[in-house]
């Protein structure tokens, strides 16, 4: 079977400086790739480019084995590719249930051409997201912004499970976290896991990473230099090898 | 029943409590200072003047017109935005109603609305495509749409003694003869707020309103477009100021571009926020603008029947806005809290 997001040759430079030196990364379906690398070594644009924010100077990428080109991050999001930005993108002020649905209201017919907000089930069923994440968060109507950290990760995730998306890309989902909520955020990327989607993670924390991923890409200068299981690693010579850009 | 059944009762009970506070707001001001206010004309005038039919009926017309342009600014509002040049699309749209009538009749109305509507578009536009701010796009529009308004009259008064729609700024609807009967401005104004409630209670356009003023980025990201939200709540509020153009002209039968409408939009504003409804978008409700507009026309009204000067009542009327606004925030960071 074709890998669920293929990248071939993809490069991207902005004006002088090349971020992206020709990258080949194959994201087979239902794993869990970290992708790894120093500040500056292009994982952000890389990221960007997958999530549809930004498109590649140079290169293809294939979606199940089929070339596509993202033009904006909701095209992404129709074609299955979830993006959970470092900055969340909820809306703070919103309740749980506005912001799972953001986008994707279910509507119910009142009239035959006119259909209303069917509150009740998008109730039901964004509770039914977080128990599905092992989340128990009571008042569907909570504004976002009161709750706590992982419980947001959980509620973007939510966003990504009603649209169904395949792929799901989490940027630094653990930054600015504690212990207690990381733990949590590990816990929501291994539901994921078994529930058959793919993840992508993009970690600084080593820790993190031999956690939950099953395979790692590590990115220097724009190039990708390592990419093997995780099976075997231990946070330590992971983060050696992020620094050197060497398999031990 | 068993421990944890009756703790989820009590959490349910909490939830439901907090929405019932949420939904309510500022009514317990209201009422409070509807009960003063008509304790106060007891000990003033020896009989109580404000909590009569006559005069409670009188109260509902002179809210009338600022909560249809306060449900515009609602709109606005929700999405983080405001709109200054309300009371100036009421004037231009006024004039319009008039001078339409004078040859075309009832057709001042649509006319008056349509004009109301092209200004909103236009402020709507200049947000949405050129993405200019809206206080700087609708301060601009504040004084050039008054500028139209004058214009239109060449700066006089405009009549029509005969304004074949008087009824609607000086009728009632009669439910029970004699009884009960209920002017058609407030009328007007209960409707416009049940449709407001639609739109943003129970629609999907409603639910998007809320979400670009909740965070846009956020919103365009999931695919909402924006532009079209932006576009529709600023048309919303011109359309509505032009329905407040179309209910002054029919109460005063005349229109004058310089004086009609000026500082509308202050008092749609203080309505919008003494009802809830926060300036950085996203949060608040139709209804608590309804009561923000009830509170601003009692005090009005109330001062005026107690027999305080012109100049006590500006005076009141801001420190009353200060203190309630003030209050429901503590109010807000204590149920925060626990």
């Amino acid at each position: 079977m074709a890998p669920v997001l293929s990248l071939r040759g993809i490069e991207k430079s902005y004006g002088a400086v090349a971020a992206l030196k020709g990258i080949d990364l194959d994201i087979e379906r239902g794993e869990v790739l970290a992708l790894c690398g120093d500040n500056g070594a292009g994982k952000s644009s890389l990221v960007r480019i997958i999530s549809g924010a930004q498109e590649p100077s140079a290169g293809t990428i294939l979606l199940d084995g089929e070339p596509v080109s993202f033009r904006s991050p909701q095209d992404a999001l129709a074609k299955g590719i979830a993006t959970i930005y470092q900055d969340l993108a909820l809306a703070p002020r919103l309740s749980i249930v506005q912001n799972v649905f953001m986008g994707a209201e279910l509507t119910r017919p009142l009239l035959p051409f006119l259909h209303v907000l069917d509150k009740r089930r998008m109730e039901e069923r964004a509770r039914g997201y977080l128990s599905r994440l092992s989340v128990a968060v009571e008042d569907m109507h909570r504004p976002v912004e009161r709750l706590s950290g992982g419980q947001r990760q959980a509620v973007a995730i939510s966003r990504a499970l009603h649209w169904n998306a395949q792929v799901v890309i989490m940027d630094e989902p653990t930054a600015a976290l504690g212990v207690k909520e990381t733990a949590l955020v590990l816990d929501l990327i291994r539901k994921l896991h078994a529930e058959g989607r793919t993840v992508v993670l993009i970690s600084h924390n080593m820790a993190d990473v031999t956690a939950v991923a099953t395979r790692v890409a590590i990115l220097k200068s724009g190039r990708k230099v390592i990419d093997r299981p995780v099976a075997g690693l231990d946070a330590d010579s992971l983060a050696h090898m992020v620094m050197t850009g060497k398999e031990i | 029943m068993s421990a944890a059944e009756e703790a989820a009762l009590a959490t349910h009970r909490r939830i439901m409590l907090q929405g019932l506070v949420r939904t309510v707001g500022m009514l317990p001001v209201l009422v409070i200072l509807c009960i003063l206010i008509h304790l106060l004309t007891i000990y003033v005038a020896g009989e109580g003047r404000f909590l009569t039919a006559q005069n409670l009926s009188i109260v509902a017309q002179q809210a009338s017109i600022n909560t249809v342009l306060a449900a515009g600014m609602t709109f606005v509002i929700l999405t983080g935005g405001i709109d200054l040049s309300v009371g100036s699309i009421l004037a231009a749209s006024a004039m319009i109603a008039v001078i339409a009538s004078q040859d075309f009749g009832n057709l001042g109305v649509p006319a008056a609305m349509a004009t109301g509507l092209f200004f909103g578009l236009v402020n709507g536009a200049l947000i949405a495509f050129v993405r200019l701010p809206p206080f700087i796009v609708t301060l601009g529009s504040l004084t050039a749409v008054r500028g139209i308004a004058r214009l239109l009259g060449n700066d006089t008064t405009v009549f029509n003694p005969e304004l074949p729609f008087a009824f609607i700024g000086n009728g009632s609807l009669v439910l029970v003869p004699g009884v009960i009967a209920i002017p058609w401005l407030a009328v007007i104004a209960m409707a416009v707020i049940l449709a407001s409630w639609f739109i943003l209670r129970r629609t999907v356009l409603g639910v998007h309103i809320y979400a670009v003023g909740g965070n846009a980025d956020a919103a365009r990201l999931s695919g909402i477009k924006v532009w079209a939200v932006l576009l529709f709540v600023y048309a919303v509020s011109g359309l509505l100021a032009g329905l407040g153009g179309v209910m002054s002209a029919a109460r005063l039968y005349a229109a004058n571009g310089l004086q009609l409408g000026q500082s509308y939009e202050l008092d749609a504003i203080a309505a919008v926020i003494l009802g809830g409804t926060s300036f950085v978008g996203g949060i608040g409700s139709i209804w608590g603008t309804l009561i923000g507009a009830l509170i601003i026309a009692v005090l009005s009204n109330g001062l005026i029947l107690l027999g305080v000067s012109d100049i006590w009542q500006f005076i009141i009327k801001g420190l009353v806005i200060i203190g309630a606004v003030a209050l429901d925030r503590f109010r807000l960071q204590g149920s925060a809290r626990t």
